[in-house]
């Protein structure tokens, strides 16, 4: 079994669902000859054929609505938009078509398409390509919103949203497409959705985040360890539907929360968990929820990228002020 | 200034040549009063085809009177009618063939009525109930598509599902002049030329995009025209005559249907009602020019030309409006004795599979029951 990079990974998800299924076609800006500007579509042209990975013309508003054309007659389309800052063009076919077709036609119709896009700063890219606007889409009824953390997931996730019925969006953290190497076992065998993944057992605190920042909260959590505090790590992977269940029932064990996303705070996917933990999990609280994320500003060029995206210090200090408080 | 001409009129400076030229080309049989200006196509000259399609728009001008009373006395949602625009929708809908897809704005009854849309879901839907775009004998159709010119990446996204099975089937997408200042309408004609796709989109020009006319909203000669530009054939008919109509169309389709691409069609027609039953065209139309296009109806057209041709006369106009009416009356009865959906409905269908945290809040609507918020009409 070879380790490989969470972008091989997703190429490697990509030319399953292909092989495995006819009716998956995968298309959007650059994703034939040149695989992507990430190269997470390479060779998939080459091995599925242009009629099948097909390199669409600069049109996002056309790239999204032709995906909910093609779904509606039982195509699987998987589409790329280049970059997050992008997709805004297209989000009026996602919000008013694709997630509601199921609904507007009782069941008719359906969406079964999942739009891929990079998420996320830290690769010294220019404007525009460092967005991480998830909670816009979090907010719409009738979506999925997914984003891997590590090669494994990014592979099982995006089997399972390509296999998912109704519209997923699947947002891949761009800086972690070569940060780390992982065994991948391309078994077709997809993670589920609609639930978090505990990745680090703790007692003390709760640490809830996804996507990138999930290394920089396992980074906090060593070096909590390595001071005597017990930090769980929750990786929530799919925002929307969420898993409140996971979150609360650790709660309940550590009754300290801190949550992390890089994403700018207000109406942050973090102020949605800390509110159910307030209406369902404020007996088990010792100490107010905190959040980390990214400050309420424009996402800075990449001089100042790092002050924006939350440290592991960030964390830890959090993480301390929760202990204090009780 | 003709828009080829140089803004000065100067000579030219370098090696100028012309590297390609266009021309949109409009077509008509009928005048307005029903003469045929030239030979007419073989389906017009049996007289059961053209009363068919006689038929199909008087049922629905007389649905679309039905339709608009049952608003005005509160018994139905803000409505759009299709008055005037029947010879369009009905050309469309007798060119197509039932395997075919079809993505319509929210003026095409007629051509919805003639693939199996029925009467009654049509009500339902414009009385706020969304199993009136559960068409019962009509799995494939798109609904009514509200956001403006949204749907003709739909129907290009279809085309497209038809082009890689190798199905003998077209996609037709509508949208109207307003809309084809819209990047949705360019966007998609682009990558459906690019693409070769079987699909025919159609741009019903009704002169008024609620209250800006035709001419506020572009400088181009044709709507027709803006084809040119994606390199997709494209050409202009007379949409209050409907045998020019179903003509074109079925010139389009075929090609699409062999292999041969997409085709724009601007259909002229002119939308002879408000934009809604919750506009008021008075504030911005002047009334004598709704007055000059009544003589362009396609109705009269038609039926002056069966008159002359096919002896049409008052007493099979009446058994005809009679038949239509009673038609009407079954299906706007069928929609007054539809009973609003349960209110946890409204989580049915919002996922193949309801995901779990759901529960709770379709919980919450059950137990408050069908009757909180107050009771609505229908």
């Amino acid at each position: 079994m070879a380790e490989i990079t969470m972008v091989e990974a997703i190429n490697l998800a990509l030319a399953r669902s292909l092989a495995d299924d006819p009716d998956v076609v995968v298309f959007g800006e650059d994703v034939g000859a040149n695989g992507g500007v990430f190269r997470a579509t390479v060779g998939l042209q080459k091995k599925f054929g242009s009629d099948r990975v097909l390199d669409a013309p600069l049109a996002e508003t056309a790239i999204a609505g032709m995906a909910v054309g093609m779904a509606t007659q039982g195509i699987k389309p998987v589409i790329e938009i280049q970059f997050m800052g992008f997709i805004y063009s297209a989000v009026d076919q996602i919000v008013n078509h694709a997630s509601r077709m199921r609904n507007r036609t009782r069941g008719r119709l359906s969406c079964p398409m999942v739009l891929r896009t990079p998420h996320g700063g830290g690769i010294h890219a220019p404007e525009h390509h460092s967005e991480s606007t998830e909670s816009m889409f979090a907010h719409m009824p009738g979506l999925r919103v997914v984003i891997p953390s590590s090669p494994q997931r990014a592979y099982g996730l995006l089997l399972a949203a390509i296999r998912d019925p109704d519209p997923v969006i699947f947002l891949e953290p761009s800086r972690l497409y070569r940060l780390m190497k992982e065994e991948v076992n391309d078994d077709g065998e997809a993670l589920p959705l609609d639930v978090c993944f505990q990745l680090r057992d703790g007692s003390d605190v709760t640490l809830v985040t996804w996507g990138a920042m999930v290394h920089e909260t396992m980074q906090a959590a060593e070096q909590l360890a390595s001071e005597g505090i017990s930090a769980e790590v929750i990786d929530v992977a799919t925002l929307k539907p969420l898993d409140m269940e996971t979150i609360l029932s650790s709660v309940a064990k550590t009754g300290r929360c801190v949550i992390v996303h890089e994403a700018a705070r207000t109406c942050g996917i973090g102020a949605e968990i800390a509110a159910q933990l307030a209406e369902r999990g404020l007996l088990s609280l010792f100490a107010p929820v905190q959040r980390v994320t990214g400050y309420d500003t424009i996402m800075p060029l990449f001089r100042l990228e790092k002050q924006y995206i939350p440290t592991p210090e960030r964390i830890i200090a959090a993480v301390r002020k929760t202990l204090e408080a009780s | 200034m003709n828009a080829t001409e140089r803004p000065d009129n100067s000579a030219p400076l370098g090696n100028e040549t012309k590297v390609a030229a266009f021309e949109i080309k409009h077509t008509q049989f009928l005048d307005q009063l029903g003469s045929a200006l030239n030979s007419l196509p073989e389906f017009a000259k049996d007289p059961d085809e053209l009363i068919r399609l006689y038929r199909a728009m008087v049922l629905t001008r007389l649905f679309d009177n039905k339709a608009i009373a049952l608003q005005r006395t509160g018994k139905m949602g803000t409505y759009a009618s299709s008055n005037g625009q029947e010879g369009v929708a009905v050309g469309m809908g007798s060119a197509m063939q039932p395997c075919d897809v079809f993505a319509p704005v929210y003026r095409e009854y007629g051509t919805q009525f003639m693939r199996g849309v029925a009467m009654h879901e049509i009500l339902l839907y414009w009385g706020g109930d969304e199993r009136g775009m559960n068409y019962a004998q009509q799995r494939q159709d798109f609904p009514i598509s509200v956001p403006i010119a949204s749907q003709i990446p739909h129907a290009v996204g279809a085309a497209f599902a038809m082009k890689l099975r190798k199905e003998p089937r077209v996609s037709v997408g509508v949208l109207g002049d307003g809309a084809s200042s819209k990047g949705d309408f360019y966007e998609s004609l682009n990558i459906a030329g690019a693409w070769q796709l079987p699909v025919v989109i159609v741009i019903v020009n009704n002169q008024w995009a609620i209250s800006l006319s035709r001419q506020q909203q572009s400088l181009a000669a044709t709507l027709a025209q803006k084809g040119i530009a994606a390199g997709v054939p494209c050409e202009q008919v007379d949409g209050n005559d409907v045998i020019a109509m179903r003509y074109i169309m079925e010139r389009a389709l075929e090609r699409a249907r062999n292999g041969g691409g997409p085709t724009l069609i601007e259909a002229l027609t002119y939308r002879m009602s408000d934009h809604t039953t919750a506009d008021d065209a008075s504030r911005y139309r002047p009334p004598a020019e709704v007055e000059e296009q009544r003589q362009f109806d396609p109705i009269m057209r038609l039926k002056n030309h069966l008159t002359h041709h096919f002896e049409w006369n008052d007493a099979k106009e009446q058994a005809l409006q009679a038949e239509c009416s009673a038609e009407i009356e079954a299906a706007v009865k069928r929609y007054l004795d539809t009973p609003p959906m349960p209110a946890e409905s409204m989580f049915d269908h919002l996922y193949e599979t309801l995901p779990a945290i759901y529960k709770e809040q379709r919980d919450e609507v059950m137990r408050l029951g069908s009757t909180a918020g107050g009771k609505d009409h229908g």
